[in-house]
Parts: C-alpha cells; sequence; structure tokens
C-alpha cells in the first residue's frame, strides 16, 4: 500500500498510532500497545523530531494513549499532551530590532517576575522567568516588544487555550467547545482529540457475532477527502470493514433543514443547531441567547433515528471531519440515537490497518440525499437551503438569514445578539472557517474542498428536501405501530 | 400484512421512492390503511436487481416505478 499523503507531518504521526493500536485491536495484542508500538515508529538509532528517541517515544506513547481513547475522567474531547507541548521553543514576547535601549525601560519596572534586563542598549527577555503576561509589549513606546502568540491560542478564537505557569498549554474546560481548531494547529502535535476508534472496532466485532447490522453515515464533506479515490469506492471499503450499509448523513440534513423551516415561521429568531461547537458556544459563553437555538435535532442524531426505526436492534456509527460529534452523540438530548463517532483520519487508519485498498475496489453507489442536505457541509449551506425553499414550504414571515463562518465570526454576532444589536433573524453558525469541509479531522484541508462539496450537491439524485422529509413521515408512523 | 421498500442508495437511483408513492396511493384508493402497512428499510441485501420491495418478507421481482402497480394488484391485493 502506497505511503499516506497528509496534509501535515503531525497527522502522519497519529495515523501511525491510530494504526496500529487498530491493527493489535484485531490481533489481540493491545495490551503492550503503549510500550511497543512507540518503538515500532521510532525503531532508532537516530531522532528525527525531538531530541532524542526516548521523547519520541514518550509522546508516542501518549498519542497510543489517545487513539486508545485518552483519560476518561476527562469530559472534554480535546486533550493536552504536555510532554509535546513542553518542547515548544516559542517565546511569546520577543524583542525586536526597534528596541532603542531607552532611559525610562517601562517594560522592567512593568514586568512582575524581573524577566527583562537591559543589555547592550537593548532589552532582553529572559524567558525562564517570563509568564507571558504582555505589560511589557503594552508599555513600550516603541512598540519594540511584539507578541509572537502560539498557534495553538491564536487558533482558538474564543478564549479558552490558557497557558500554565510552566508553560505547557491547558484547555479551559468551561470555556472550550471542542472545535478542534488547535488540533490542526499545533506544529508539534501537543493537542490531540480523544478518539473512539476501539469503540468502533467492538462493535463491529460483536456484529459479526450477534449477526447485528451496523450503519455508518459519513458526513458529506467527505467527498473532499481520500483524493486518491472515488466516493463509491470508500463506499465499498467501508463496507469492507464490516458495515452492512453506509447512509449519507446528509439524509438527516435535509429533514433538519425541513423541520428549520417549520420552526422559524414560529419563531422570533433562530440559531442553527447543526454544528454542536457552536451550539456549546452559545450554551457556554451567552446562556441568556439559548433561547433562540433551534430544537431540531442535528443531522447526525435525525438520519440516525431514522435508521433505527427502520431496522430495530441495529447499531449507527458516524464518520466525519468534526472533534465535537465526539462529544455530541454522548449528549442524553440524543437519545443514544449514535452509538460511537469517529473521524476522517480515523477512517483512514482503520481502513489501511485492515490491509483495504480503496483505490482497487469496485464502486458501490451512495444516493440517499437531496443537494441541500450535501451541502451543508460548507459555511453558507444551510443559509442557501433556507433562501431558496421558503416560499415552497409556506414561510410568510420575512427571513433575514445570515451565515457565519468561523468561531471568530460567530462571536462578534453573539456579542450582537446578546445586546439585542442583530438585525438578522435566522443565524448559521459553523465553528470551522469554511464548514465542516474544513473541519479539524479532516485527511486534507483547502479551499478547493468547496468546488468538491458544490459538485456533489448538484450531482444528488433529489434536487429538493422533500423526498426526505416523505421517508421521515413514512417511519414515524412505524414508531407508532 | 407489511410491504417494505428498500431506501438504500441502489434502489433509490432505480427509483424507489416514486414506488413508496404509488403504494402510498394504491393503499389509499384500495382502501388497505388498516390492513396494509408500508415501511422503508435500508437495504434489503438484493442492490443488483432492485428496487427491493418485500411483502411480509417475501420478495416480489422486477418492481419499478412503472411496474408497481400491476404487481400490487396480483400479489397483493389477491393474497388478501
Amino acid at each position: 500500500m502506497k505511503e499516506r499523503v497528509f496534509d501535515t507531518k503531525v497527522q502522519l504521526l497519529k495515523y501511525k498510532a491510530l494504526k496500529a493500536v487498530i491493527e493489535r485491536a484485531y490481533a489481540g495484542t493491545l495490551n503492550q500497545a503503549m510500550y511497543e508500538i512507540p518503538k515500532e515508529i521510532v525503531p532508532g538509532p537516530k531522532s528525527d523530531m525531538r531530541c532524542c528517541i526516548y521523547k519520541e517515544r514518550a509522546v508516542l506513547s501518549e498519542r497510543v494513549r489517545m487513539a486508545m481513547g485518552g483519560d476518561p475522567e476527562n469530559p472534554n474531547i480535546i486533550e493536552t499532551i504536555p510532554v509535546a507541548c513542553d518542547e515548544c521553543p516559542m517565546e511569546s514576547y520577543f524583542v525586536t530590532p526597534a528596541c532603542r535601549g531607552c532611559i525610562n525601560h517601562k517594560c522592567m519596572d512593568v514586568c512582575p517576575r524581573g524577566a527583562i534586563s537591559i543589555v547592550n542598549r537593548s532589552a532582553q527577555i529572559d524567558a525562564e522567568k517570563c509568564i507571558e503576561c504582555g505589560r511589557c509589549a503594552k508599555s513600550c513606546p516603541y512598540g519594540a516588544i511584539i507578541e509572537l502568540a502560539r498557534p495553538c491560542v491564536k487558533a482558538c478564537k474564543i478564549g479558552a487555550l490558557k497557558i500554565n505557569e510552566d508553560k505547557t498549554a491547558v484547555i479551559d474546560n468551561d470555556k472550550c467547545v471542542m472545535c478542534g481548531a488547535c488540533v490542526y494547529s499545533c506544529p508539534f502535535g501537543a493537542i490531540v482529540d480523544k478518539s473512539y476508534v476501539l469503540d468502533c472496532v467492538e462493535i463491529l466485532k460483536e456484529a459479526e457475532k450477534s449477526k447485528r447490522k451496523v450503519y455508518a453515515i459519513i458526513a458529506p464533506a467527505i467527498v473532499s477527502q481520500f483524493k486518491y479515490a472515488k466516493i463509491e469506492q470508500i463506499v465499498e471499503g467501508i463496507k469492507k470493514l464490516g458495515f452492512h450499509q453506509v447512509i449519507e448523513t446528509a439524509m438527516g440534513a435535509d429533514i433538519t433543514l425541513g423541520k428549520e423551516l417549520e420552526e422559524l415561521n414560529e419563531r422570533e429568531k433562530m440559531t442553527t443547531s447543526c454544528c454542536p461547537s457552536f451550539v456549546m458556544y452559545i450554551e457556554r459563553h451567552f446562556p441568556k441567547l439559548k433561547q433562540y437555538i433551534s430544537s431540531s435535532p442535528s443531522p447526525m442524531v435525525e438520519v440516525a433515528k431514522l435508521i433505527k426505526r427502520t431496522s430495530p436492534g441495529c447499531k449507527v456509527v458516524f464518520i466525519g471531519p468534526c472533534a465535537s460529534k465526539k462529544y455530541e452523540y454522548k449528549l442524553p438530548k440524543t437519545d443514544g440515537a449514535v452509538d460511537c463517532v469517529i473521524s476522517f483520519e480515523e477512517l483512514q487508519a482503520f481502513l489501511d490497518a485492515r490491509g483495504i485498498d480503496v483505490s482497487t475496489l469496485e464502486e458501490s453507489p451512495l444516493n440517499n440525499a437531496s443537494k441541500y442536505g450535501r451541502i451543508f457541509a460548507k459555511s453558507g449551506g444551510i443559509t442557501q437551503g433556507v433562501k431558496e425553499l421558503k416560499e415552497k414550504y409556506g414561510i410568510t414571515k420575512e427571513i433575514c438569514p445570515i451565515a457565519l463562518n468561523g468561531l471568530e465570526q460567530i462571536r462578534m454576532a453573539m456579542l450582537k445578539m446578546n445586546a439585542g444589536k442583530l438585525p438578522e433573524n435566522f443565524i448559521e453558525g459553523m465553528a470551522c472557517d469554511g464548514g465542516c469541509l474544513n473541519g479539524p479531522l479532516c485527511l486534507s484541508h483547502g479551499d478547493k474542498n468547496v468546488l468538491d462539496v458544490d459538485k456533489y450537491g448538484a450531482q444528488a439524485r433529489e434536487q429538493d428536501i422533500a423526498a426526505s422529509m416523505k421517508l421521515y413521515e413514512l417511519t414515524k408512523n412505524d414508531d407508532k405501530d | 400484512m407489511e410491504i417494505k421498500v428498500c431506501i438504500g442508495s441502489s434502489c433509490h437511483l432505480r427509483g424507489s421512492y416514486e414506488v413508496i408513492e404509488k403504494l402510498k396511493q394504491l393503499i389509499a384508493s384500495n382502501g388497505l390503511e388498516g390492513k396494509v402497512n408500508l415501511a422503508a428499510s435500508f437495504c434489503l441485501g438484493k442492490c443488483g436487481t432492485g428496487v427491493t420491495v418485500t411483502c411480509d418478507g417475501e420478495f416480489l421481482d422486477g418492481v419499478t416505478p412503472e411496474t408497481v402497480e400491476g404487481i400490487f394488484k396480483e400479489r397483493v391485493l389477491k393474497a388478501l
């Protein structure tokens, strides 16, 4: 099998750890995984990532731990690996040559730790003492001290990432909405999402014995992934892993959109419910605005419920680009509709661990959803659906929609909304820039992903959500029987 | 009696949604609402030959949006 290409080297390391863990789960040799896998990945004797192979192995051992589910005591899906973060050489505050070595040197006076001294008529920051409070930068009249923000801190638009006194990154679980931006941004791979891939392996193993059906529901963003194979081959590959069928999550998106259209008529204002990070952001940062969150379940939950109504006793695994879906599926409000969530990265590792080369497989069709459900993967997709379908679905009132692309835009808009100054009444929010097609657990990130999603939408057999809504109604009747 | 129509990808592409609509109409026009239950299922395992339809677990062959009415009369109405 060809060496897999990822956007970053950190993704490749994560992939190697995941693949090894899955292989061992099937071979029955997980016991020694944390000890043996790091040695397999870094055989030595030379190290090329960190100071020595022992540190590389220590970090890898943590990656293996995360691949096996991480810390069960920590409710957050995102965890830091302190031993990996410690290595980060970047000082947050840096004295540029613009420093004049002035007489006042306010920077020295304001530093609470005495970290600044003047050497050769220029300020110098003692990195050991600096606690990155930023007072020196603010006090300099020349603006000569600049903040070189850490990639993780920069990536976190809602201030949930802090730096400890010992300089490792710490996540504030009360603020974090698990968007996963820090996971993809950290160049050392020191922030990682928990993997539930072993739960998925267990579900499939049990299903094989008990003849239970396990359905995979795949997020529409998948069409911009796996560039080396056709989507129909990926579907066939997923079936080869032991799944009974592969269904588009976009079908659930059709239903979510239909329900949101119904809701819109009765509500003054509404924020969308499909992005769990957006929902969590409102809940945790603007509790006053909770009343505006749409009560329609997310597409993942909606399609999983539909499948479970038609196939009682089955299990459903969601495969997507999203970190916060790993949190959402465990929430009580989802009624256990989804049994496990894995990422595209984990799917890649799973396929390779089982020796399934999708590029050589035959094609298995995938066509459950409408155009509108499929374009939920991009920022602005839901808004487009609402705009184009509102008349058809009898919405009489004036709809003024806005699509908030990424947490930065969301933050600005929610501040306004909280102050009663947001004029729009339909508020779509996607925590990831560009939408799900740029989710943190995508194999590839890029501007072209949106073209793939639009093309996929255009190829749908259904160009309206009516068919999915009719099926929803039909299976709802099943429930009553 | 339960009629199940496959709504998996292959059958959808062959028109299973239309088959469901026609069956709904046929059940209604023949006044069979209480007697015949129409259900959907994701994949009944015959992706090559669909639209796959079962009637109390028995496969009905050759169902398409065009043939469904005739097959309904032949297999369902006569059995009731």
